[in-house]
């Protein structure tokens, strides 16, 4: 069953409820009790300064980690149980990472593939949808180069593309242009908006550049460990 | 085919450390197949001197070893009368030495013996033998090692025999070895009136388990066996069918740490790759199939290459003309079977620590700190 927001604005995809997470064995406490919650089809920007928590906060909502204390869901099921690990990282959430994370020696197809090879998606299926998502991107031309042919923003657009190949609800983007030069930045990020409006996937992206994060819905501002609700600014 | 490719990108990666887990099954799988193959052939011989037109052999019952078998030549002499045999052949098996050959085979046989009756005599008649105590028929090889021909008089152990035929069998034991007339083998290896064993042929073959139960029955201290029988049975094949196991399961145990190390350092080396692979939804069963699948491919891959380098080896000792006779390039199937499936099995076992670690593998303190 989906969650109201509290605002009533819509269904609540994604949802911290009093998150608290430690590393080093509780010497460095990262997040102290996060609360937040995005509805579904936002862009929504995480801004605060390096280690406050943003990656974590989205590795959470990736089930990449598990909180210590406090509730993290997606769509409505809270995800820190293992049997829901698969199923959110094939069908809910795609990654998008600063370090883009391909397989150097694949081809951008075969890099693109991945999710569908997990997820167990038919072979012409996939082949349609990464059709349709490299066209969207401008990389049709680029299918069968290896990534280590590829451009730093061909790159990001490939992490892209297989971040959505399964066609997830809700893209977690980790400082999606932070290792590209400003006007590819800028290139990468238009696209990233438009096709997540396009698609209507929902967006929360972790970032240093408060001139993308002001194109997003929301900004949140996070600072030590808590987000900072009264900066939103959309 | 992903799939597949993942498995290939990483031993193309590493060409050197694949190319020499390869080579460390490729060697333990011929190793394994030129021993076990040896050995079986040996059996196989063996056998073939016991079975020569003969389907049952009786001997001493829980002898360990044939050359300690004692049997009397009365039993010799009643087996041979029963109505259900066609004919009963004593045979003395006995080992001398000379000067440079510490192991020469005697075989002490009657003129009647399958085994003079049925050779190739390449010199000499054969209605000559048995005429004269210190006569004996040379096997082909016995003969050239010996460097003995027909009408020499050979130095054998603590004898000097007169060679009044030399004969070819098919058989290395029976080519290398040396024929007596049976009571100058008993009188030369002190055996008076008994034998090794006596090698039967039944007038039909249906009457196998009735002739077994009558030896059992009029001389418990014998057996009788049919020859699949014995050469299943028979403690010192068993001893080196286990001893050539062994050996090549040993050299297998070595190509499969060869294996464990490579697959160890693949999946060291490539925690990112995985990382990446779980948070693209990856399972641990799909990650562990990449890591199975990369050491089965090597197994593979060494297995065939082992395969051929041994079967080349088994030809090659084959045509070396001291062993002629001695190896048989009888490759069974299920020999092959074994050998393939024991690399594919000492390779997934060399995996099975690499795939453990790779699924306790955690994507976000992977992707963080590389």
């Amino acid at each position: 069953m989906k969650t109201e927001s509290a605002n009533g604005n819509g269904n609540v995809v994604l949802r911290a409820d009093d998150v608290w997470k430690s590393y080093d064995d509780g010497a460095i406490t990262v997040l102290k009790g996060a609360d937040f919650e995005v509805t579904a089809g936002q862009t929504v920007a995480l801004c605060g300064p390096s280690g406050c928590g943003k990656s974590t906060l989205l590795h959470l909502f990736g089930g990449l980690d598990e909180p210590d204390r406090g509730r993290v869901s997606v769509n409505g099921t809270e995800i820190n149980r293992h049997s829901n690990l698969l199923r959110l990282l094939r069908h809910e959430v795609g990654f998008v990472f600063q370090l883009h994370n391909l397989i150097p020696d694949l081809t951008l197809e075969e890099n693109c593939l991945i999710p569908t090879v997990a997820a167990g998606t038919d072979q012409r299926s996939a082949q349609a949808r990464l059709r349709h998502l490299t066209d969207r991107t401008g990389l049709s031309h680029r299918r069968d180069q290896r990534i280590q042919k590829l451009s730093g923003g061909e790159r990001q657009r490939t992490a892209l593309c297989r971040a959505l190949m399964n066609k997830p609800k809700i893209l977690l983007a980790d400082e999606p242009t932070g290792s590209l030069d400003e006007q590819t930045s800028a290139t990468v990020f238009e696209l990233l908006l438009d096709i997540v409006a396009t698609e209507g996937v929902t967006l929360v992206m972790a970032t240093h550049d408060r001139g993308l994060a002001a194109r997003c819905d929301r900004l949140l501002e996070m600072h030590e460990g808590r987000i900072d609700e009264s900066v939103s600014v959309r | 085919m992903i799939f597949l490719k993942l498995i290939v990108t990483n031993l193309r990666r590493h060409r050197i450390r694949s190319f020499i887990s390869v080579a460390g099954i490729a060697f333990s799988v011929a190793a394994m197949l030129t021993v076990v193959t040896i050995l079986q052939g040996a059996i196989g011989m063996f056998s073939g001197i016991l079975s020569s037109d003969s389907e049952i052999i009786v001997f001493e019952r829980n002898v360990s070893d044939l050359f300690f078998s004692n049997v009397p030549a009365a039993a010799v002499e009643e087996i041979g009368g029963w109505p259900m045999v066609r004919h009963a052949d004593p045979v003395l098996f006995g080992v001398v030495s000379s000067a440079d050959h510490p192991i020469i085979t005697c075989f002490g046989v009657t003129a009647e013996d399958a085994r003079i009756r049925k050779a190739t005599w390449v010199a000499g008649d054969r209605l000559d033998f048995a005429q004269h105590a210190d006569d004996v028929v040379l096997g082909e090889r016995a003969a050239e090692f010996l460097s003995a021909k027909l009408g020499d008089h050979v130095p054998i152990g603590h004898g000097v025999f007169h060679v009044i035929g030399i004969l070819k069998t098919a058989n290395g034991f029976e080519d290398g070895g040396v024929f007596m007339p049976l009571t100058s083998a008993q009188s030369f290896f002190h055996k008076e009136g008994t034998s090794s064993v006596i090698t039967i042929k039944l007038r039909n073959k249906d009457d196998a388990a009735g002739f077994k139960a009558r030896v059992k029955a009029s001389f418990p201290n014998l057996i009788g066996l049919e020859d699949q029988e014995f050469t299943r049975s028979y403690s010192q094949f068993k001893i080196l069918k286990a001893t050539a196991w062994a050996v090549g399961g040993c050299g297998l145990i070595l190509g499969g740490l060869g294996v464990a190390n490579t697959m160890i350092m693949s999946v060291f080396t490539r925690i990112r790759e995985i990382a990446i692979l779980r948070v693209n939804g990856f399972s641990n069963m799909q990650l562990a199939g990449v890591i199975f699948g990369e050491s089965a491919l090597v197994s593979i891959i060494g297995a065939l290459a082992g395969l051929s380098i041994g079967i080349c080896f088994l030809y090659m000792l084959k045509l070396v003309p001291a062993l002629h006779g001695y190896v048989d390039v009888t490759i069974e199937p299920a020999i092959l079977l074994i050998v393939i499936l024991l690399a594919l099995l000492t390779g997934v076992a060399g995996a099975l620590y690499p795939a453990f670690y790779a699924m306790r593998v955690r994507a976000v303190e992977a992707l963080r700190f590389e």
